[in-house]
C-alpha cells in the first residue's frame, strides 16, 4: 500500500493535495451551526448533477414531447418520480442552503479583507445558479415555465438599442419556442453546470488560500505555535469532515421529508400552473416565479414611475442592481470589526431590517400587485417601501457601519 | 545566439501574436454566435393569418395565433366605443403618438380600421405576458368602481382600455400594438399583411 502511494506521489501530488486541503488544512475551532451550509451546498450540487444525468436519459427537449416526457418520467420510468422529485426539491434546497451560506457571510463579515475575491467568486456562483435554475424551469414546458421564460427574456428588451435583437438572439425565435427550449436544455445540462463546477473549484481554491473566517471574525493565522500551526486551528479532516457528516444527515432527513411527503410543498417548490402544458395563447391568471426569485421579482414590479426612462427600464435596472450590489459588499462595510458579535446595535438593526425586507419582498412577489395582502394599502406600495429598505441597507452601509459603536475584539477565538 | 535580448522586439511580437490571435478568436466565434439567431425556418413561419369573423358577436372577443403570439379581435359595442373619449386624460398615449405601436391607419381615436373592430397583439408591452379580458364594468369587474372595461395584465398589474391604450401609472410603457391587418371582405381579416405588403 505504501509502495503504491509512493509510486503515485512520484507522478501525482496525491499526499500533498490531501494534506494541504484536508489533513493539514487548519480551520478555526469555533465554527458553529452557520458553517454547515458551504459543504451542504456542495452536496446539493453533486445531487443535482447526478439526478440531472439520470433525468436526461428520459427527457425530450422538444415542445411536442417535453411535457409528456416529464409525465412519462413521473409515471412509467422505474423510480423516475423519485429522481425527478429529488431534482426539483434539490433546486429549492440549493437556494435555501446558498441563502443561509450568504447570510452567514454577512453576519460574520466573511466577505471582508482578505476574502473579497472569495466573496466575489461566490456571488458569481449565485448568479450562475440563478441562470441554471431559470433555464431548468423551462424544460418541463408547463404553462408557468413558458410564461415565466417569456417574461424574463423580455427583460432584455428593456435595454436600449440592442434589447429587441438581444432577446431574439436568446430565444432563437420571435417568441419562446422550440429553439428556446432546445438551447435552454443545452445550457442547463452542460454549459452552466460546467461553469458552476469550475467556479466552485475556484471558490474552494480561494478559500484555502486565505483560510476560513469564523464567528469571531478574527484571523487565526496571527497566533501560531512553534511549528507554524495556528493555535486556534484544527485540521479540517477529521474534525470538520465528521462534523459536516452530522450536518449532512440532518439535512437529508429534512430533504427526504419534503421529497417523500410534500414534493410540491403546496405550490412553493412545484407550481400548480406548471402541471398544465404550455399554452401560448393563455397566460396563467397569476404569473409567479419560484420562491427564490420572488424578492427580485417584487423589486422589478415595484417600479411604476417613469422618470426620464420608462418605468419598465427602471424595474429592470433595480432588479439587476439588487443582485449586483452584493459584489460591492466587502467595500461598503466600513466597520473596524467583522463579526456581528462585536458590532453595535445599528448594524444588528440594519441587518434585521434587511432580512425582513427580503422575506416580505419575497412574499409580495407571489401575490398580485393590486391586492391587499398585508394591510391598509395594495401590495405594490408595500413592495416599494421594502425595496427602499432593501437598497438603504446597502447604500447607507458605509455610513452606519462607521458610526456604529463596536466592542473590543478578542485576541483568540472564543466559544 | 547572443546573450542580449531585444526586449522591444519581443514585446512587439508578443503583442502582435496576441492581437492576431484575438481577431482569430473573434472570427471563429461569429458562426457560433450567429447560430443562435432565429433560423430560416423560424423567420419563414411568420406568414399572415386569415380569420373569419362572421361569428364574432358584438361585445365579444376572439383570439387567434399569429407568429406564435395571441392576436385579439374584439367587436366593440356602442357603449364600449362611447367609453373611450372619457379616458383620454387617464391613458398615457391617448392619440397613439408612439408610431411603432400601430400602423398609421390605426393611429386614430379607436385605434382601428373600422371603429367597432379592434385588432391587437395580446402581449403586454411591459414584459410579454398576455393580459386578461376585463370587459365587465364597474364594481363587478373587480377593477374598481370607475372601470369601463378593458384588459388587465395579471403579471405586473398593467391596465389597458378597450382600444388597447395603456393607463398612466402602470409598468407597461406603451399601448398594446395593433398588428398590420386588412379586411379581405366584411367577414374576413388578414392579419400580418396590409395594403403596403407583408409585415
Amino acid at each position: 500500500m505504501e509502495k503504491l502511494l509512493a509510486w503515485i506521489d512520484d507522478r501525482f501530488p496525491l499526499t500533498k493535495v490531501w494534506e494541504e486541503h484536508l489533513s493539514k488544512y487548519y480551520t478555526p475551532k469555533n465554527f458553529n451551526f452557520w458553517y454547515y451550509f458551504g459543504s451542504l451546498a456542495l452536496l446539493v450540487l453533486v445531487m443535482q448533477i447526478v439526478t440531472g444525468i439520470f433525468l436526461t436519459m428520459h427527457y425530450k427537449p422538444d415542445t411536442e414531447s417535453a411535457f409528456a416526457s416529464v409525465e412519462f418520467i413521473m409515471r412509467d420510468v422505474s423510480w423516475g418520480w423519485l429522481i425527478r422529485y429529488m431534482h426539483s426539491t434539490g433546486a429549492s434546497f440549493f437556494f435555501i442552503v446558498v441563502y443561509l451560506h450568504m447570510f452567514r457571510a454577512m453576519m460574520y463579515g466573511s466577505h471582508r479583507k482578505p476574502r473579497e475575491l472569495l466573496w466575489i467568486i461566490g456571488v458569481i456562483i449565485f448568479v450562475a445558479l440563478m441562470a441554471e435554475s431559470f433555464m431548468g424551469y423551462l424544460l418541463p414546458w408547463g404553462n408557468m415555465s413558458y410564461w415565466g421564460a417569456q417574461v424574463i427574456i423580455s427583460l432584455f428588451e428593456a435595454i436600449p438599442y440592442i434589447g429587441p435583437g438581444l432577446s431574439e438572439w436568446i430565444r432563437g425565435d420571435f417568441v419562446v419556442a422550440d429553439a428556446t427550449l432546445n438551447r435552454f436544455f443545452a445550457f442547463h445540462v452542460i454549459a452552466i453546470p460546467l461553469v458552476l463546477v469550475i467556479l466552485v473549484f475556484v471558490h474552494i481554491v480561494a478559500l484555502h488560500k486565505v483560510g476560513s473566517s469564523n464567528p469571531d471574525g478574527i484571523e487565526i493565522k496571527k497566533k501560531k505555535d512553534a511549528n507554524g500551526i495556528p493555535l486556534d486551528g484544527i485540521p479540517f479532516h477529521p474534525y470538520y469532515t465528521v462534523k459536516d457528516i452530522v450536518g449532512v444527515v440532518v439535512f437529508l432527513m429534512v430533504f427526504s421529508a419534503v421529497v417523500f411527503f410534500a414534493p410540491e410543498l403546496g405550490g412553493w417548490f412545484l407550481e400548480h400552473d406548471n402541471f398544465v402544458p404550455a399554452n401560448i395563447l393563455q397566460t396563467p391568471p397569476e404569473i409567479v416565479p419560484l420562491w427564490y426569485f420572488t424578492p427580485y421579482y417584487s423589486i422589478l414590479r415595484a417600479n411604476t414611475v417613469s422618470f426620464i426612462l420608462d418605468a419598465k427600464v427602471w424595474g429592470v435596472i433595480f432588479m439587476a442592481l439588487s443582485i449586483m450590489v452584493f459584489f460591492f459588499l466587502p467595500w461598503l462595510d466600513r466597520s473596524p470589526v467583522k463579526s456581528i458579535r462585536y458590532r453595535g446595535w445599528i448594524f444588528k438593526t440594519a441587518l434585521a431590517f434587511f432580512v425582513v425586507a427580503f422575506v416580505i419582498l419575497g412574499y409580495l412577489g407571489t401575490k398580485s400587485p393590486q391586492a391587499i395582502d398585508l394591510m391598509l394599502f395594495p401590495n405594490v406600495y408595500w413592495a416599494q417601501i421594502f425595496t427602499i429598505v432593501y437598497f438603504a441597507f446597502f447604500a447607507l452601509m458605509p455610513w452606519y457601519t462607521k458610526i456604529d459603536k463596536t466592542k473590543p475584539v478578542p485576541e483568540r477565538v472564543t466559544k | 545566439m547572443s546573450e542580449g535580448v531585444d526586449r522591444d522586439k519581443r514585446r512587439f511580437l508578443t503583442l502582435l501574436t496576441t492581437g492576431v490571435g484575438a481577431i482569430g478568436v473573434g472570427f471563429a466565434a461569429t458562426p457560433f454566435v450567429l447560430s443562435m439567431t432565429p433560423s430560416a425556418r423560424a423567420r419563414a413561419a411568420g406568414a399572415p393569418v386569415e380569420v373569419d369573423i362572421s361569428k364574432l358577436e358584438s361585445g365579444q372577443m376572439m383570439t387567434v395565433e399569429w407568429r406564435g403570439k395571441p392576436v385579439w379581435i374584439v367587436r366593440r359595442t356602442k357603449d364600449m366605443l362611447a367609453s373611450l373619449p372619457a379616458l383620454d386624460k387617464v391613458v398615457a398615449d391617448p392619440e397613439s403618438k408612439v408610431a411603432d405601436q400601430q400602423p398609421s391607419y390605426a393611429a386614430n381615436k379607436t385605434r382601428s380600421l373600422k371603429p367597432e373592430l379592434l385588432v391587437l397583439v395580446g402581449i403586454c408591452t411591459h414584459l410579454g405576458c398576455s393580459p386578461s379580458q376585463k370587459f365587465q364594468v364597474g364594481p363587478a369587474s373587480g377593477m374598481g368602481d370607475d372601470w369601463t372595461g378593458g384588459f388587465f395584465c395579471p403579471c405586473h398589474g398593467s391596465k389597458f382600455d378597450l382600444a388597447g391604450r395603456v393607463f398612466k401609472g402602470v409598468p407597461a410603457p406603451t399601448n398594446l400594438p395593433v398588428p398590420p391587418h386588412t379586411f379581405l371582405s366584411d367577414t374576413r381579416i388578414l392579419i400580418g399583411e396590409d395594403k403596403k405588403g407583408a409585415a
